[in-house]
């Protein structure tokens, strides 16, 4: 079997894997970081998005074979080593951004990469980025609201809780 | 999904080599491949993947004033870097969602000719080139129906060279679930006259408009195209539309195109 060989939120983290294993397979069953979820398996939901190399992808449709060498940073590396939560977490639990929670990892991971990459964006900007991010809850105005929030705009104007 | 053997060469040389096994598949971004293998309607032996070959990724000009766009390249990377051809990124800018465009590529796009894929139409409406290990193909004689074409097993699309139009735009109208098109139009005008591909609306998959080509090419306007339609034979009819409403959408869509393109 093949060997893979990445960095998992800033620490080595090696493993065997067959060719059809998944990234979040081996994420999941390998490593123990429950945290990335399985919703849909058919790359449709976005609970199991993960930064690969600093961008989203989704770990339910890579193979763990094609992360070998690569940065990986899943929703448990996103805290600080203290536990001090990062701004998009933060803001989640600030503005009521989730309900059962399910969707959440995806949904902070799929923000972090909009924020990285625009910093201050618009609602609709937001709610466009999310595209393949879904949640059975929340109706998403809390999300797109502590997205917002964590990219340091005003939004008490937007959409009631 | 069943097992497979998962290789990743760096050159296009390695990967014809390995792709000449029996039951070698090309693995793209995956995004397409790895659901269908999931189901199990591919079971290949070996999954040779592109994504470590350099020489198939990212967007260039060539000598000719072609857009040059690798066979590897995600759709997030032709988003950024297809400037020159404004019309191309804001097409791979619409395709599926953020995670989606960072790992699907041109390649996987073309070879899989999704009848309600984008990228068909821009390489059909641009009168680009697909290049592959071996050869040379003009869009006109690449996409051969629903989930066909001309590539041969083992080939791989290296590269796709678009010549850039004069104006362009692409207009797709989102199917609601899947967000492909449930039809998409890309209208280039070309120093040699106009081209119209449609995508999402025929069983046969993207096709060029013929009628409303001649029309553009005298007269560029959406009123050139007015009064023009073309038949709801043929058109692809499921819960999402009618072929007679898809066939309505490829007039409507084709006069956007136009008066956006300008
Ligand atoms: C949620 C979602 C939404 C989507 N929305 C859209 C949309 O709106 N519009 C749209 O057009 N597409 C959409 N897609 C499809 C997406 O663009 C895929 O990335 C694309 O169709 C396949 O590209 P890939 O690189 O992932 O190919 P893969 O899945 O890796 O491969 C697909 C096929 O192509 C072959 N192949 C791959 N690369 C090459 C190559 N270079 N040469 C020869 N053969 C090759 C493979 O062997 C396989 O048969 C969507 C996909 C998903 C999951
Ligand atoms: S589990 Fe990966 S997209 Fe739903
Ligand atoms: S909070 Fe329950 S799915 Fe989003």
């Amino acid at each position: 079997m093949p060997e893979v060989t990445m960095t998992v939120n800033g620490k080595p983290a090696s493993g065997e894997v067959e060719g059809r294993t998944l990234l979040v397979q081996f994420l999941r069953e390998d490593l123990n970081l429950t945290g990335t979820h399985v919703g849909c398996d058919t790359s449709q939901c976005g609970a199991c998005v993960v930064h690969v190399d600093g961008q989203a992808v989704k770990a339910c449709t890579m193979l763990a074979a094609e992360a070998d060498g690569a940065e990986v940073t899943t929703i448990e590396g996103m805290a600080a080593p203290d536990g001090t939560l990062d701004r998009v977490q933060e803001a989640f639990k600030e503005h009521h951004g989730l309900q059962c929670g399910f969707c959440t990892p995806g949904m902070v991971m799929s923000a972090a990469a909009l924020l990285r990459d625009t910093p201050k964006p618009t609602e609709a900007e937001v709610r466009e980025y999310l595209e393949g991010n879904i949640c059975r809850c929340t109706g998403y105005h809390n999300i797109v609201k502590a997205i917002m929030a964590a990219s340091g705009q005003e939004v008490s104007a937007l959409a009631a809780e | 999904m069943y097992n497979f053997d998962f290789v990743k060469p760096s050159s296009i040389k390695e990967a014809v080599e390995a792709l000449g096994t029996e039951e070698a598949q090309a693995l793209g971004g995956g995004q397409t491949l790895i659901p269908t293998m999931k189901q199990r309607l591919a079971m290949p032996a070996k999954l040779v993947s592109l994504s470590g070959i350099a020489e198939m990724k990212g967007v260039g000009k060539n000598a000719a004033g072609e857009l040059v766009v690798g066979g590897a390249t995600p759709h997030a990377t032709v988003e950024r870097e297809a400037g020159d051809y404004p019309a191309l990124a804001e097409l791979a800018r619409h395709i599926g969602d953020p995670a989606v465009r960072n790992r699907g590529t041109i390649g996987g796009s073309l070879a899989n000719n999704d009848p309600s894929a984008c990228y068909p139409a821009a390489v059909l409406g641009s009168g680009a080139t697909v290049v592959t290990s071996n050869r040379e193909i003009a869009a006109d004689d690449f996409f051969e129906g629903m989930f066909t074409n001309a590539l041969e097993d083992g080939e791989i699309i290296t590269e796709v060279r678009f010549p850039i139009p004069q104006a362009a735009n692409y207009q797709k109208f989102e199917q609601p679930a899947s967000r492909f098109a449930l039809v998409g139009v890309f209208v280039a005008k070309l120093k040699d006259g106009v081209r119209v591909a449609v995508t999402g609306a025929s069983e046969e998959g993207v096709f060029r408009w013929g009628e409303a080509e001649k029309a553009l090419s005298s007269d560029f306007s959406p009123s050139a195209v007015e009064g023009l339609s073309v038949s709801a034979d043929g058109m692809i009819a499921d819960l999402h539309g009618s072929a007679a409403y898809r066939a309505h959408l490829v007039g409507v869509l084709t006069k956007r195109a136009v008066a956006a393109a300008g």
